[in-house]
């Protein structure tokens, strides 16, 4: 696609990206909170289709989307009463927020001025290409150099931990 | 043997000779939209129709006779008054969720809708990935079920909202484990890619018996995961009024309406896809001639044939059931088709390697 679309394309999901962001954290209610946050990931997802990482969008769809938010709304409705909004926090929370913000977009900025890019002449990496499913499986379940059936593992390790500790939690009432 | 890739073809190269690649892939971004939408909308009015005939059939009624012949204009009557009715607004409803929620799912079903092949060539979206996009985008479904739920403000919605969400999370688990069985066989994920490998013989006869396991397992998960009865304890009429749509009114109630029946659809569009061979006609090989008569029957035709006899299926079950209670349907979910899901992957990897 031509240059102009593709910045068209970057603007619209980016602007609806940050009103989204502030929306999520300005409301009061936190089922509305949840809800802002489903749209974010969603266009979180939108930009890695836009990409072309059409996987990494459709693992952000369905666990994100399809797992995270769906724990969150239950826990919402599990444990909030219907009329609840949120509390004001006081100015210091705030500044100490604003301070966090400001050095995280310096951060970003010194790094994407001052890096160079590794891949910059690595047509896949740039997403102009479809990485084929096959590969990516591969990547994901070998033992090779570059291959992460250890860390999958692993992690797998530390979910059954965490089931682990819920029920726990949970049967000491 | 006509395919509609020459159409769409035609229709790309027509429009990049006229017009710059942007403009030109404008237009074709509007043409599919409209025609998506159009096709979804008729296919609503036409299953609608179709749910009512076979319902009055078992239960040995006529159904809608008067609005044209056999009824057929009986939905489109419907729909007019649906257009024209009022949208009530409610005291003590969260407005922003509440109109949300209808839109979060019919996106859902509509997303999902994209992907289905109708024909080679006649699809929006063919991913690499097209099965786990499938499941990716039907689980957005769940979160504006819920949401309608809780922003109307009544205990019958809530509760609706509840039991759709643990019904909808759980059978998502079979329906997945089910695709991802002939994802082994096909060892692809591609939805084009899955039908072309069909030419041979469809998958249902390809891979067995696990095939014919996994058949029956996502029809029953799939049934369930469209809130139908015997599965429709989150509208349960009788004791929830309409569950979690009970306060929506007009269109908005339309919205949540056109879901429920082209959910129906799609599921029964990707049953065929995944195990019926899609459009592909039935070839068995050797016989040459028998072939070529079957490929006479045009793609389409194949598709909504296979596509409509999974929802007469569908429609079957639904009319001749009991509704379950809560705990049968997590129990028959967790304890039944889930063990028999994964059993049935070691059987398909099993079956795979004797193949090869």
């Amino acid at each position: 696609m031509s240059p102009l679309i593709n910045l068209v394309i970057f603007i619209c999901l980016g602007v609806a990206m940050l009103v989204l962001s502030v929306m999520a954290i300005a409301t009061k209610s936190l089922l509305r909170s949840a809800t802002y946050l489903l749209l974010i990931l969603l266009c979180t997802a939108g930009f890695y289709l836009f990409l072309n990482y059409h996987f990494l969008a459709a693992v952000q769809v369905s666990v994100y989307a399809g797992g995270v938010v769906i724990l969150f709304v239950f826990a919402i409705f599990l444990t909030t009463k219907k009329d609840e909004s949120m509390v004001r926090h006081d100015v210091l929370r705030y500044a100490y927020g604003a301070a966090g913000i400001l050095s995280g977009i310096a951060l970003t900025a010194f790094i994407v001025l001052k890096r160079e890019y590794l891949y910059s002449d690595n047509r896949s990496m740039l997403g102009d290409a479809e990485i084929p499913m096959q590969q990516i499986g591969e990547a994901l379940m070998g033992t090779g150099k570059y291959q992460y059936l250890l860390p999958f593992e692993v992690l797998s390790v530390l979910l059954l931990a965490c089931i682990i500790g819920g029920l726990i939690i949970a049967k000491k009432r | 043997m006509f395919h509609f890739k020459q159409l769409t073809d035609w229709i790309d190269a027509m429009l990049h000779t006229y017009l710059s690649e942007g403009w030109a892939l404008f237009v074709e971004f509007v043409i599919v939209g409209v025609a998506m939408l159009t096709v979804y909308a008729v296919l609503a009015l036409l299953l609608i129709w179709a749910e009512r005939k076979v319902c009055a059939f078992f239960q040995c009624r006529l159904g809608p006779t008067r609005v044209g012949p056999f009824g057929m204009f009986q939905s489109v009557a419907d729909m007019i008054k649906i257009l024209l009715k009022e949208i009530i607004i409610l005291n003590h409803v969260d407005h922003r969720l509440f109109r949300l929620a209808g839109f979060l799912v019919i996106i859902a079903s509509l997303c999902t809708f994209g992907a289905i092949p109708f024909d080679k060539g006649l699809h929006a979206i063919d991913f690499n990935i097209g099965v786990f996009y499938l499941l990716a985008v039907s689980s957005l479904g769940v979160v504006g079920i819920l949401l309608a739920g809780w922003s109307s403000n009544s205990k019958y919605t809530m509760i609706g909202a509840m039991r759709s969400g643990a019904q909808l999370i759980s059978y998502e688990l079979s329906c997945g484990l089910s695709l991802m069985t002939i994802v082994i066989l096909s060892g692809t994920m591609q939805l084009s890619q899955i039908v072309e490998m069909q030419s041979t013989g469809w998958f249902i006869f390809k891979g067995g018996i696990p095939a014919l396991i996994a058949f029956v397992v996502y029809l029953i998960a799939g049934h369930a995961e469209t809130n139908r009865g015997p599965f429709d304890l989150p509208e349960s009429e009788s004791e929830l009024t309409a569950g979690y749509h009970t306060e929506y009114s007009g269109i908005q109630f339309g919205f949540f309406y056109l879901a429920e029946y082209l959910n129906m659809f799609i599921i029964a569009a990707i049953a065929s896809t995944m195990f019926l061979g899609g459009w592909m006609p039935l070839h068995v090989s050797g016989w040459d001639g028998f072939n070529q008569v079957m490929d006479s029957i045009p793609p389409v035709i194949w598709f909504f044939g296979k596509t409509f006899c999974c929802v007469f299926l569908a429609l079957w079950v639904r009319w001749s059931f009991p509704r379950l209670r809560i705990d049968q349907l997590l129990k028959l979910e967790w304890k039944i088709l889930m063990p028999i899901s994964f059993l049935n992957i070691v059987l398909m990897a099993i079956w795979v390697l004797l193949l090869n």
